[in-house]
């Protein structure tokens, strides 16, 4: 599916990468531990965080994330937003809790990293 | 190309700037057409170690060496080192504190991490001596993974 259609799909609003919603997304994944992600997460995937740091860029750049959905309605520090301009990582604040934010996504057809739904 | 070393400054408990010398590795790779794959591998590896570094080290040192064989990722800090290794190295061991888990890290994945990611790690580490780990990553003749 298209990012676009995720952002329709979590009611949220695109904090960074406007230019970027035609990219398409299959697999998502959610977690606030980094090292998770590092350990599982797959390329181009949708990183679903409550966490709203710079690490949690700094990570998906070099996990390759595609794009990165903060819940729970955080918009992260302008730093956070600066450094993923510059690195054209899409972010997106969905206004709700992981556990709805993945189930509205899980709805989407959207799987988990290793495929499973 | 062989023996190129590019070497980068790692500052203790500086969070802010904590992964930079990973993603200038990153960066310098993409630069030099290796393989994505590869970049990756040790792109976590450098994040991961580089977050330990800056969490448990004093100041320390990321650097990557080009062989024609191998890449070697160093990192190297002065801080109060690891009690035990073999521990450490396992997947959920961690001496983290709090404010390290608020950040998303502790969750002793670190090593682990490492260790899967690349070809070959040797950890060295003494109490109080600082802590040196070294990852090999083998190439074969295009430059891919073996």
């Amino acid at each position: 599916m298209k990012l676009s259609e995720v952002v329709d799909a979590l009611d949220a609003r695109v904090l960074v990468g406007e230019d970027h919603m035609d990219k398409e997304v299959n697999k998502c994944g959610a977690s606030d531990l980094m090292s998770d992600i590092l350990a599982g997460l797959a390329e181009g995937c949708i990183l679903l965080t409550g966490l709203a740091t710079v690490q949690v860029i700094r990570t998906a750049m070099v996990a390759g994330v595609g794009a990165v959905v903060f819940v729970r309605g955080k918009i992260p520090p302008q730093e956070v937003l600066d450094l993923a301009k510059t690195q054209d990582l899409p972010l997106i604040s969905s206004p709700y809790s992981m556990f709805v934010s993945c189930g509205r996504l899980h709805d989407c057809n959207l799987t988990g990293l290793t495929g499973q739904r | 190309m062989s023996g190129l070393k590019k070497s980068f400054y790692i500052k203790a408990r500086d969070f802010n700037r904590a992964g930079e010398a990973s993603i200038n590795v990153q960066n310098f790779l993409k630069s030099m057409n290796f393989d994505p794959g590869l970049i990756r591998r040790i792109a976590i590896c450098g994040y991961e170690g580089e977050m330990n570094a800056v969490m448990h080290g004093g100041d320390g040192a990321l650097s990557i060496e080009i062989d024609s064989d191998k890449l070697v990722l160093e990192i190297s800090d002065d801080g109060y080192g690891i009690e035990d290794i073999e521990l450490a190295m396992q997947a959920g061991f961690s001496t983290a504190a709090d404010e390290h888990r608020e950040m998303g890290f502790g969750a002793g994945m670190g090593l682990p991490n490492m260790k899967k990611n690349s070809d070959q790690i040797t950890v060295q580490s003494e109490k109080g001596k600082g802590t040196q780990v070294q990852m090999i990553f083998f190439l074969n003749q295009g430059g891919e993974i073996v």
